[in-house]
């Protein structure tokens, strides 16, 4: 048993330790938003948080997981309405196909909560891990600083 | 699925394309026929719960006055569902609030050929390359029951434009008539605005869901007055899409989502020489592995199903798989363009060829010419490289066979499901999810039937998902081209001639031809079959020969000392829209200006899908390293529904034509594909992302494609900018291949 706090809850996870975090997630669990992509940490589209720090969960075993924090997509929001990063991909419309975003907006989350104020450098150091095939980027860039100024949605 | 009582159906006209007709709960239903004379529609128990109305065949209003719309098109990140309902619900005057989006199950009615190919599309076509992604015996099977593809940036073109629209302002029609009989007031009293009906002077107000029945009464005009576009109060804003809030929350379902009970999951290899087969396994490794459950040889692939992914990963990487490769193992890419250039050759000795353009006389006037130039380009293949690997969940139960993916043609799935495992299409039963993008590789099914096939072995509800390497290695490839060049100028500096031979050619035939007044034209292409699968890759042809042909106008524009833009402009006095695109594109990219060392600038012109695009291109090349600063479009897509989804989808494509012309390539060596990841297959990322501008060109022409034509531009426009830097002309992609240090 391998003991993780997802999303808050602890868990207690019979899969093999060496299982990448990614398909305990997913097919453990249920937690379908994280996504798979590449299943080398290319891509990123299956980044979470663990202990607040962005990883890629296709190439973290489980057992790296054990006793710490591990938070998903849907762990994302506290409490009532969207996270602030969440409300900013609405309000800059930065989806399109969708897939790859759980884990832009993962990224960029952890991103801004050690750097409140990024510049395009601290962006590009942050987010050239997440590859999005539809070529959001632009998009993404503008989401970042407008949940980073703290702008209120425009809709 | 609640089987639903019969419905009720009122009066069906055969006479028109539009129906109209009661459903149980007296509500309206307003269709716009697929088929003239098409009557009770099937789909109806399908699509509406028992107490829901349903208001036609792509529209249905609930009892909570919320409007419906149900779209035949999938969702794979183009937005399409948001504009569609967009047309409807203006010509509707719905309130958008009240809005929904949902899309059409695999069902026939709701294919959309005849609707875009016959007598409401006027003479264009399906590209015929979508056609032609339905594989063989399946072909007539599906062109009889028609194709439900969402390709070829048709969806709004044709099922937007002519079906929800029309749609829209049948529906508002009966709803004014109806309104007005039971109020009895004059029509012209009456405004329609918001999903209520209103009049002023008695101070009255009404749902739209309140007249529903009535309306139902009324014979449907044949053909509804739609608005002009100065009436648009949806068309043409940018409403926000519907999709997004679940797509950053993690909620929106993609194929790969699916959750079945007691679900096992597959992954499989095939034969990584295109063709082979599977002449011995040896699993007895694989299966002592913790999980593995049993390994499936489908005779041209090996399937391990297990309890989760990664057991079934490691399962396959157990395997011994002999293959039977028939000598394709010798293949390699040289070979490849070896068997291009031989074709070439003959062809150019024989004077053969498919010819798409032929006038003039070529030959006498490149010897009349006072300057002449040849030049050959070519284009490696390319992968698709979709986000969401391929996969598909299949479950066989109770004589039917449900299947759970995301295509771009959920009849063609259906049909090709149903083949592979023998039961009749009516057998099968396809959910249609989110598509994690496509791009062309989701119209083909060659997943699906490996599912189907796994779930018919095992039993039980089985989801293969297909490894990132399977996917590079297994994709259907925008195929590598070689293509032939000549031309010659007149006195006065103006081309008078344009031959171009190339292999080998798909969809669309005109994808080679210029837009430019040169008097003496001859195109054509030989075939070249090669055992690489073709696959419809975003833009088809057209990615490939804009940057043949945009590249060597350019070509001709420095062997006439010319300005490239003046020169192609020059030659653009008979096609005023795609002289204003390219003057538009110029103007914002403020053409001309003085650049600094290492900069430069290019332009292409490129109209594809209907929609007319121009790029301007600013590069810096440092030290050989190639940076893409910023890039302005221009594009007269006759009108744009969403200015804004319009401008995301000229993103979209920038960016995938920028990955493809700075790094695509899928190489072959031993018959099989060198490349297997993102290390190998590299994508652009967010630190490489140009500056883009979008302008839009409203003309009021035939409203146009968005999905695709952005991409053909890219490619010759950087190239000509990296020309125009450094001197050194691009003639083969990618350009990462090229050493730029001068």
């Amino acid at each position: 048993m391998t003991e993780v706090t997802i999303n808050g809850v602890a868990r207690q996870l019979a899969a093999d330790p060496d299982m990448p975090l990614l398909w305990a997630i997913r097919e453990e669990l249920g937690l379908t938003g994280t996504k798979f992509g590449c299943g080398i940490a290319q891509c990123g589209a299956c980044t979470v948080h663990l202990d607040g720090v962005a990883v890629r969960s296709c190439t973290t075993p489980l057992r790296a997981a054990a006793g710490r924090s591990v938070t998903t997509i849907e762990g994302l929001q506290a409490g009532e309405g969207f996270h602030p990063v969440q409300q900013a991909w609405i309000d800059e419309q930065v989806p399109q196909c969708g897939y790859c975003q759980s884990g832009q907006i993962m990224s960029a989350a952890a991103l801004l909560a050690r750097n409140p104020a990024p510049d395009d450098d601290d962006i590009d150091a942050a987010m050239r891990g997440n590859i999005c095939r539809c070529g959001t980027y632009a998009r993404i860039r503008r989401a970042i600083k407008r949940a980073a100024a703290g702008e209120q949605s425009d809709g | 699925m609640a089987k639903a009582k019969k419905p009720r159906l009122g009066k069906w006209t055969r006479r028109g394309l539009i129906t109209a007709g009661v459903v149980t709960g007296g509500a309206l239903v307003v269709g716009v026929a697929i088929r003239p004379g098409h009557r009770a529609p099937r789909f109806r128990d399908v699509v509406a719960d028992p107490d829901e109305a349903l208001l036609n065949l792509w529209v249905k209003i609930g009892p909570d006055n919320r409007t419906t719309a149900i779209v035949p098109h999938a969702e794979m990140g183009q937005g399409v569902h948001s504009a569609l309902a967009q047309m409807l619900a203006d010509e509707l005057d719905a309130d958008w609030n009240l809005v929904d989006v949902q899309e059409a199950p695999a069902h026939e009615e709701y294919a959309n050929h005849n609707l875009a190919k016959g007598f409401l599309f006027g003479d264009a076509e399906i590209p015929r390359a979508l056609v032609g992604t339905v594989d063989g015996v399946v072909l007539k099977l599906t062109q009889a029951m028609d194709l439900q593809v969402t390709g070829g940036s048709l969806s709004v073109r044709a099922t937007g434009l002519h079906g929800m629209r029309v749609a829209g302002a049948a529906a508002r029609e009966m709803l004014a008539k109806a309104a007005a009989a039971a109020w009895e007031v004059p029509r012209r009293e009456l405004v329609l605005r918001d999903s209520h009906v209103l009049h002023e002077s008695s101070g009255r107000k009404a749902t739209y869901a309140e007249f529903a029945a009535a309306a139902a009464q009324f014979t449907p005009s044949t053909k509804p007055r739609l608005k002009d576009s100065k009436a648009f109060s949806l068309i043409g804003t940018s409403v926000k899409r519907q999709d997004v809030p679940a797509k950053v929350d993690g909620t929106a379902a993609f194929g790969i989502d699916a959750l079945l009970p007691d679900l096992k999951t597959a992954t499989v290899r095939s034969c990584p020489v295109f063709g082979g087969r599977v002449a011995a396994v040896d699993d007895n490794a694989a299966l002592k592995l913790p999980g593995v459950e049993r390994v499936v040889n489908l005779g041209d692939a090996v399937a391990v199903v297990a309890d989760g992914y990664w057991h079934a990963h490691r399962g396959l990487a157990a395997l011994a798989i002999e293959w039977s490769t028939n000598g394709r193992e010798a293949i390699d890419q040289a070979s490849v363009f070896d068997q291009f250039d031989g074709v070439l050759a003959q062809a150019e000795v024989d004077d053969a060829g498919d010819v798409e353009v032929d006038q003039g006389d070529c030959e006498a006037a490149l010897i009349a010419a006072s300057k002449r130039t040849e030049a050959e380009y070519r284009v490696p293949y390319l992968a698709h490289a979709a986000m969401e690997p391929m996969n598909c969940t299949a479950w066989l139960h109770d004589n039917v066979c449900e299947v759970w993916t995301g295509t771009q043609n959920p009849l063609g799935a259906r049909a090709a499901a149903a083949d592979a495992i023998g039961y009749e299409p009516d057998s099968v039963i396809v959910h249609n999810a989110y598509l994690g993008g496509a791009f062309g590789r989701r119209s083909v099914h060659d997943y699906v039937v490996q599912a189907v096939r796994v779930a018919q072995a095992t039993k039980a509800p089985t989801k293969l998902i297909w490894s990132r390497e399977e996917d590079i290695a297994q994709d259907r490839y925008r195929p590598a081209v070689t293509s032939r060049f000549r031309a010659g100028l007149g006195e006065d500096g103006h081309p008078i001639v344009w031959t171009n031979l190339y292999v080998d050619k798909h969809e669309p035939a005109e994808a080679p031809r210029i837009p430019y007044a040169i008097d003496n034209q001859r195109i054509a292409s030989m075939p070249s079959p090669t055992h690489v699968p073709f696959g419809v890759w975003r833009a088809v042809d057209h990615s490939q020969h804009a940057f043949f042909t945009e590249s060597f106008i350019d070509e001709l524009a420095v062997l006439a000392d010319s300005d490239p833009y003046q020169f192609r402009r020059d030659l653009l006095a008979h096609k005023p829209r795609h002289r204003n695109v390219l003057d538009a594109a110029a103007n914002a990219a403020e053409w001309g200006n003085e650049l600094g060392p290492g900069h430069g600038q290019g332009i292409a012109l490129h109209e594809s899908f209907g929609s007319i695009v121009a790029e301007v291109v600013d590069v810096r090349v440092d030290a050989g390293n190639v940076r893409v600063e910023r890039v302005v479009c221009a594009i007269d897509p006759g009108y744009a529904v969403n200015p804004d989804g319009l401008t995301a989808q000229m993103e979209s494509g920038i960016v995938y034509g920028l990955t493809a012309a700075l790094y695509g390539e899928i190489s072959l060596g031993q018959g099989r594909v060198k490349q297997s990841n993102f290390h190998d297959y590299p994508m652009l990322r967010i630190d490489e992302m140009p500056e883009v501008e979008t302008v839009i060109v409203d003309s009021g022409g035939p409203l146009g494609g968005a999905g695709e034509p952005g991409t053909p531009p890219l490619a010759p426009a950087l190239a000509n900018a990296i020309h125009d830097a450094v001197g050194v002309r691009i003639r083969e992609l990618p350009i990462s291949k090229h050493d730029l240090r001068v």
